[in-house]
């Protein structure tokens, strides 16, 4: 347990050192969903009802953008070997990173995502279920990306092979997050998409590690 | 049964020459009857006329494209559990198979889907995890070529088509799962086929002639494979033996 908390701190601690990565990342966020309006015209209506996909799927491919560094540093520098013959199990340790990322990339983007909402005029009954929708779905993001980032390590064209890896898993927590915030916005109630966004979170967290293991002490051998 | 017998290629070697005549023989003589049988004997639908003939390609295309990615899954198991070669190969030689049986599912059901439901595509959740099935698919053989160590591939490709195998009971079920607009299941139920024996027979024939062509195309691709890695070795072999002579 102590390894997975060094390595979190640690990674938060270089991410911390190199605010560059992720202010990279969050000016992609707010550029890519502020191309929108461009492409399909400012009418506040049409944004409005737009705009809770836009949010998910820009924060999505941001997401992404993160996963690709996820293991190289360590593949470069060798330090993969050391974890992977480390004492602590690799699964955990594999998660650890994971965790890592999560608090580095998905929670920033959790936090200047009510200001890209604002850009395209989500109705207001839609925030707080953003918010929850996000912070549900985006430990699921993580653990999948995490599972295409083991398995793409080494790969030639790894950043294009990642997307298609990642991008069919990760369907299922885009639609019913999408779901939950309609669901917000047109009276309902969003419990029932919220509790399936967590189950596919819970889920991911089950089998991840194991595929991030196994994928990883391939790419050591 | 010792399964291990048929790791080694030479035993597949022979074993496959056994199997094949048989399943192409039975692939052509299924197909050639389910075709006459679906095309020109079979009534047309009293709702949807003769488009109803599509559905001869369609639905075991559908059947073929879960059944090839369930075996893909299987071959992932054994590369991963026993490192077994011959897995790697098979996983490598019936991803394309599958991959095309997925799409002609996806094109058919798209052609017939214009006609009955006024689009060619529409959203809804067996439709979409089809879809999905597919991009796994064209993930997998991407993933597979993307290392210059193929066991490598072979075993990243694994993880991912036993990750991917949660898709499975999903498709099988979206139709049960969410009112869709894609009919439910007609042919596989536990209250037997809901379809008239004129329709379900030559189905039925160009299901097992769908499954047979899938043995004669992977037995094929599979040769093929281990042929290419044999050339391979006998290349790298004699590139290492040079330099000393």
């Amino acid at each position: 347990m102590n390894a997975a908390f060094a390595l979190i701190a640690r990674d938060v601690r270089l991410a911390w050192r190199h605010p560059n990565e992720i202010a990279t990342i969050l000016a992609f966020f707010v550029i890519a969903a502020s191309l929108f309006p461009f492409g399909i015209g400012p009418e506040p209506q049409i944004l409005a009802r737009v705009a809770i996909g836009i949010v998910w799927v820009t924060a999505l491919l941001a997401c992404l953008m993160s996963l690709d560094r996820l293991f190289q540093a360590e593949v470069e520098d060798g330090s993969l070997d050391l974890l992977v013959t480390a004492p602590a199990p690799l699964e955990l340790l594999a998660l650890a990173k994971v965790v890592a990322q999560w608090i580095t990339t998905a929670l920033p983007l959790i936090v200047i995502s009510p200001i890209v909402a604002t850009m395209l005029h989500l109705p207001a009954d839609g925030y707080a279920t953003l918010l929850l929708t996000l912070v549900l779905g985006t430990p699921g993001l993580s653990l999948f990306g995490g599972i295409g980032a083991a398995l793409s390590v080494n790969a030639r064209r790894g950043g294009a092979l990642l997307a298609l890896i990642v991008l069919p898993l990760t369907v299922p927590i885009l639609i019913f997050a999408v779901a939950a915030v309609d669901a917000a916005i047109a009276g309902l109630s969003p419990r029932p998409h919220l509790f399936l966004l967590a189950g596919l979170s819970v889920f991911a967290l089950t089998i991840a590690p194991f595929a991030m293991a196994a994928s990883l002490r391939q790419a050591a051998e | 049964m010792n399964w291990h017998r048929f790791a080694s290629p030479s035993n597949f070697k022979r074993l496959s020459a056994r199997i094949f005549p048989w399943a192409a023989g039975g692939a052509a003589l299924c197909l050639g009857c389910g075709l006459y049988q679906a095309l020109l004997v079979s009534p047309p639908d009293y709702q949807q006329g003769q488009s109803v003939r599509i559905m001869y390609i369609h639905v075991p295309a559908a059947w073929m494209a879960m059944f090839v990615y369930a075996n893909l899954a299987l071959a992932g198991a054994a590369t991963l559990v026993w490192r077994h070669p011959l897995a790697e190969v098979a996983g490598r030689a019936m991803a394309p198979i599958g991959a095309a049986f997925t799409f002609l599912c996806l094109a058919t059901g798209s052609l017939w889907g214009k006609p009955m439901w006024g689009t060619w595509w529409e959203w809804d959740a067996r439709l979409t995890s089809v879809l999905i099935l597919f991009f796994v698919y064209l993930a997998y053989m991407a993933l597979n070529n993307a290392f210059d160590d193929a066991t490598r591939g072979a075993r990243a490709s694994a993880v991912l088509a036993l990750v991917g195998a949660v898709n499975l009971p999903i498709i099988k079920f979206s139709v049960d799962w969410w009112n869709t607009l894609h009919q439910p299941a007609s042919v596989m139920r536990l209250d037997g086929p809901a379809i008239h024996p004129s329709m379900l027979w030559p189905l039925l024939a160009m299901g097992v002639g769908y499954t047979l062509l899938f043995v004669v195309l992977a037995l094929v691709r599979i040769q093929a494979e281990l042929i290419e890695r044999r050339l391979g070795a006998l290349v790298q072999a004699r590139l290492s033996a040079e330099p000393a002579a």
